[in-house]
């Protein structure tokens, strides 16, 4: 079943750059896909594209029957809603603990707090992080912060989670566990999963599909495949 | 309800983040009582200064005499087409008798000298006010056509000069408080448009997490309202106080009685009320114009 539809698109930024050209993609319900590329090979604005913080300037970007392309800048938040974005800068909010950060994502859309706690708490717990709610930030380590913006994007139920370099700023070990919480989630809660990434560990580890990207055109799309980009580009 | 749970917690979320942010709330407070306290200062010498002119323009009046051979008919009859004069507040009428009464009580060489003559040399009178002072002239040049009246002045030269003076006073003070008000509508949306900037990756993951642009305007609004509304408190306690105090210190004039100052009730409180409203409200719009500027509309 197509979940991500991307329909001959291009992305044409206003200095005159070309992101993304004539790119054509089906993403099944519950797939786990890598996206990798080299940089400005157009991972970064595919991503974008798909949580509408950029618009396609031509062709269609659907997902789950929706045309995200022309969804109004003022309506963008009902999308945002259905997504779970991660990080690779995190975007914790540095004054809030890490329950207040999770659950900060449910009483934007005016949730009652009887109902953000147990959500709240079993997103942390999937993290492995309920031990931490009282905590702050700057009092995690890289990997608990970004387990803590996975939890935040869990926390609805999203149906897909786009996450955008999760494991850039962290070292191999933890790039493991947050790759560990992600299979896992993909597994257990169904949720779709793109994934940008330069980690070719984890690319090859993982077994995953990988499309690969080159100056914004579609170069692989494998099932099951590898980090290729050092040999072919 | 959902829109009345949004609008709790973007009142409870604006008091944590004045607290969170303290430092930069004070830098904001800071500014607004600075700015506030000009503002209340001008407010004061304007209302006062206005007010002075007004009392004097009040005594501002026109004096018109009768022929000496009018008889009381006609006198009535005079009074009659003074009031009837649009614009006109009063007219008092003096006999020439109470005239003579008058000087004679006054200066006991005009006594011996309304003593000696015959028949009373003096003119009936009438001292007209007008609602507006600028009318003083053309409603002196209406009673001078009408019959039986011998003259009709008001100090003609000198109170055209007063008005003009007056005037322009009135001009100035008050241009100075909306120059003021302004300025401080300026800086105040400024310091907070610094405190928004500080914060507007809180913003980008607001609208990230799926906030809609109301949701993530509110909090910030409140912020504004907040701190503005707690840095008109030093303005609005230095207001009622000072005035009052240095009100009762001067005994409510100033330059040896000659200049009277306004009467503290209610005075300061229309005051306190300008200032609360200046400093809330320019809080309020400064911030939502500033969180605008990061969001995406």
């Amino acid at each position: 079943m197509k979940f991500i539809q991307i329909k001959n698109c291009y992305k044409v930024y206003k200095n005159g750059v070309t992101a993304i050209a004539d790119l054509s993609l089906d993403i099944n319900k519950g797939e786990f896909v890598f996206v990798i590329g080299a940089s400005g090979s157009g991972k970064s604005t595919l991503i974008k594209m798909l949580y509408r913080e950029e618009k396609p300037t031509k062709g269609i970007v659907e997902i789950g029957g929706i045309n995200v392309g022309k969804i109004r800048n003022r309506t963008v938040y009902k999308l945002r809603r259905k997504l779970g974005i991660v990080f690779q800068d995190f975007k914790l909010l540095p004054k809030l603990t890490v329950y207040e950060n999770v659950a900060f994502a449910l009483e934007c859309i005016g949730m009652k707090s009887s109902e953000i706690r147990p959500k709240v708490l079993k997103a942390l717990e999937h993290v492995g992080l309920k031990e931490k709610v009282r905590s702050f930030p700057n009092e995690l380590s890289g990997g608990e912060q970004q387990r803590v913006c996975i939890a935040r994007a869990i926390v609805n139920d999203p149906k897909l989670l786009i996450c955008d370099e999760p494991t850039g700023n962290l070292d191999p070990k933890t790039s493991q566990e947050i790759m560990n919480v992600l299979d896992d989630i993909n597994k257990n809660l169904g949720t779709t999963i793109i994934m940008a990434t330069h980690d070719k560990d984890i690319v090859n580890k993982m077994k995953k599909r990988v499309i690969t990207l080159d100056s914004g055109v579609l170069f692989e799309d494998h099932e099951k495949g590898s980090f290729k980009i050092s040999e072919t580009i | 309800m959902k829109p009345f749970r949004i609008i709790y917690r973007s009142i409870r979320d604006s008091f944590k983040s004045v607290l969170r942010n303290f430092s930069l709330s004070m830098a904001s407070i800071i500014c607004t009582t600075i700015t506030l306290i000009l503002v209340a200062l001008a407010i004061i010498v304007t209302v006062n200064v206005n007010y002075v002119t007004k009392t004097m323009e009040e005594e501002l009046t026109i004096v018109a005499y009768a022929n000496k051979e009018t008889t009381s008919d006609e006198i009535n009859e005079i009074e009659t087409k003074i009031k009837n004069i649009s614009g006109v507040k009063e007219v008092v009428y003096k006999s020439k008798e109470e005239w003579r009464v008058e000087m004679k009580n006054n200066s006991p060489t005009l006594k011996v000298t309304l003593d000696y003559l015959e028949s009373n040399p003096l003119l009936d009178s009438f001292v007209i006010t007008v609602e507006d002072v600028e009318d003083l002239a053309p409603t002196a040049r209406l009673i001078r056509e009408i019959e039986h009246i011998e003259s009709a002045s008001y100090g003609e030269g000198m109170v055209e000069e007063i008005i003009g003076v007056f005037n322009i006073i009135k001009t100035v003070t008050i241009a100075i408080v909306i120059a003021l008000v302004v300025v401080t509508a300026f800086l105040i949306s400024n310091t907070i448009k610094l405190t928004i900037f500080s914060r507007r990756s809180e913003i980008e993951i607001m609208r990230l997490v799926g906030s809609s642009n109301i949701s993530i305007k509110l909090p910030f609004v409140f912020e504004g309202f907040l701190l503005g509304l707690v840095g008109s408190f030093i303005p609005i306690i230095i207001t009622v106080y000072g005035y009052i105090i240095a009100y009762e210190k001067l005994g409510g004039t100033v330059s040896f009685g000659v200049i009277e100052l306004v009467n503290p009730m209610p005075f300061v409180l229309y005051t306190s009320i300008v200032l609360v409203v200046i400093g809330s409200v320019v809080g309020m719009i400064g911030s939502a114009r500033a969180v605008r500027k990061y969001l995406k509309i």
